[in-house]
């Protein structure tokens, strides 16, 4: 048990002496997951937006689609976004297998449905009188669109915290599609991993404390976002 | 109505429970080895442990790692027994108590595999020359870098080809227990040098779609060269070396150490894989026609 207690210490003296190499793991990680999180939020809060605020038949049919792909597994993106990108596949000859790319186009599969379908439930739970008011005001539906969005940032702001922590905590598709080359593309997670698979628990230690202390922060700041709604 | 399904519930859980208890600690003789990715990816363990349990009756659960995370499962008493390829960390282990004694069980050997065009021009040269004109050329080298067996080796064949291994050591050091977590790699190939810290396979994958080199067992390279619909598209560039030999070793685990681990069946696995079957089926093991390991085992 005191191996825990150990590599606790260890962990604390290295965040402590903000190692070079420790840096570039999680500077790199910031940058995928923020730039996924960033793609997947553009795409997915106007879809949302278009779902919900439009009658169209099929329209609970594409609700429930997106729902179940919630539960789609990283391993599942992974081999799909990688039988596009290999040597051999569609788009081989871009060469984005193994690059930091090739990760943002993973975690971005992974998460626009998270985006979309939260929007969608943060926008339904809202009063119509909202879009009511503002187009008998005479608002144009881009007007209208933004003043329901204001009034859903809660819950939209809920959707982009719950899929940034989803991508900074996800290992299956930075492994496959990052390959976790030092230096290059290796994360948090999938060093996590690694130094799991040495035998050696210091740095994933470390490593977990340092992705919840960063959560914390960014969490801090996203309250400071959703904190005006309260009332 | 709530009261029922929480009673449901916690009979479901119960019966789940038991079910596991039955599983795991039912009466059959199961052992747990902890072996490398080599022997598992090759296929050899599934050629020889079905042989074991039909002559013992002992089941034998494998866990392939690396050879580093092998020896720490050995050294924390998670398995009973450890199949591995690093002469040194293994004297190591036996040394330090944690292990039963070793068998010279087999060999392989390791290749240099790179792409066809060759770009550092490596083919013919000795090992230690064919590292060399790697590090003085524009090619990329994939790296284990998962404290394996084959990672050592590639780190050996380095020093031998007189290039410098800059070390980086990270401070964590506590209570005069120094973690093990520094950082070897060849100066010269700076960002030529990619530390994928991944099994054989991966890194076999990942220099094939890099169009790179790097060092593998031949075995594992057998298997994606000749046992996949699309074969690997890289070439064995550089083979046959003394400095490329790989013996493996199985060490039981010490039950002086581990009163609770299953010294008496792991033990027969050892004597059972150096007897005249086990090193029988491990010469007839072929890899798409060709002999991957050599049995080791002195009469």
């Amino acid at each position: 048990m005191d191996f825990l207690f150990d590599s606790l210490k260890s962990a604390v003296l290295l965040l402590w002496s903000l190692d070079r190499d420790l840096l570039i793991i999680v500077s790199l990680s910031l940058k995928v997951s923020f730039f996924s999180t960033l793609i997947a939020g553009i795409a997915g809060i106007p879809l949302g937006l278009a779902i919900e605020l439009n009658d169209f038949r099929g329209k609970r049919l594409v609700i429930t689609v997106l729902n179940t792909l919630l539960s789609l597994p990283t391993v599942v993106i992974g081999l799909f976004v990688y039988s596009f990108i290999s040597r051999r596949g569609l788009l081989g000859a871009m060469g984005l297998l193994y690059t930091p790319k090739a990760i943002i186009i993973g975690q971005i599969i992974l998460i626009l449905p998270i985006i979309t379908t939260l929007t969608i439930t943060a926008l339904s739970r809202l009063d119509s009188r909202y879009r009511k008011t503002a187009m008998t005001l005479g608002a144009n539906s881009l007007q209208t669109a933004l003043v329901i969005v204001r009034e859903a940032r809660f819950g939209i702001v809920a959707a982009i915290i719950m899929a940034f922590g989803r991508v900074i905590a996800e290992v299956g598709i930075s492994m496959m599609l990052g390959g976790n080359a030092k230096g290059f593309t290796r994360t948090m997670t999938t060093a996590m991993a690694l130094e799991f698979d040495k035998g050696e628990f210091t740095m994933s230690v470390a490593l977990g404390i340092l992705l919840l202390l960063i959560s914390f922060s960014l969490n801090i700041v996203f309250n400071y976002f959703q904190g005006k709604t309260g009332d | 109505m709530i009261k029922k399904s929480v009673f449901i519930l916690v009979v479901e859980i119960l019966v789940l429970f038991s079910c596991l208890h039955n599983a795991v600690g039912g009466e059959k003789a199961i052992i747990r080895m902890s072996t490398t990715t080599s022997t598992e990816n090759s296929g050899l363990l599934d050629a020889l442990l079905p042989e074991f349990t039909k002559d013992t009756g002992i089941q034998v659960k494998v866990f392939a790692k690396g050879t580093g995370a092998a020896i720490r499962d050995g050294m924390d008493g998670n398995v009973d027994i450890i199949f591995v390829h690093d002469r040194a960390r293994e004297d190591k282990f036996i040394e330090e108590g944690y292990g039963a004694y070793r068998l010279a069980v087999m060999h392989n050997d390791f290749v240099v595999v790179g792409p066809k065009n060759d770009p550092a021009g490596i083919k013919g040269a000795n090992v230690a020359e064919a590292f060399k004109r790697i590090a003085n050329s524009n090619a990329l080298f994939i790296s284990r870098g998962d404290d394996s067996g084959t990672h050592s080796k590639e780190k050996e064949i380095w020093g031998i080809a007189g290039i410098t291994l800059a070390k980086k050591n990270i401070d964590a050091d506590y209570g005069g227990k120094t973690p093990d977590i520094g950082y070897e790699y060849p100066a010269v190939l700076a960002e030529r040098y990619v530390s994928i810290g991944q099994g054989m396979g991966k890194a076999l994958t990942f220099a094939e779609e890099k169009q790179a080199y790097t060092l593998a067992d031949r075995g594992t390279y057998l298997e994606y060269k000749y046992g996949r619909a699309q074969g690997l598209d890289l070439e064995i560039l550089c083979e046959g070396d003394d400095n490329l030999g790989n013996p493996y070793g199985i060490i039981p685990v010490n039950p002086e150490k581990y009163p609770d681990i299953r010294f008496e069946d792991a033990d027969r696995l050892a004597k059972w894989l150096v007897s005249e079957k086990g090193q029988k089926l491990i010469a007839d093991y072929k890899i798409h026609g060709r002999q991957a390991f050599f049995p080791d085992a002195k009469k």
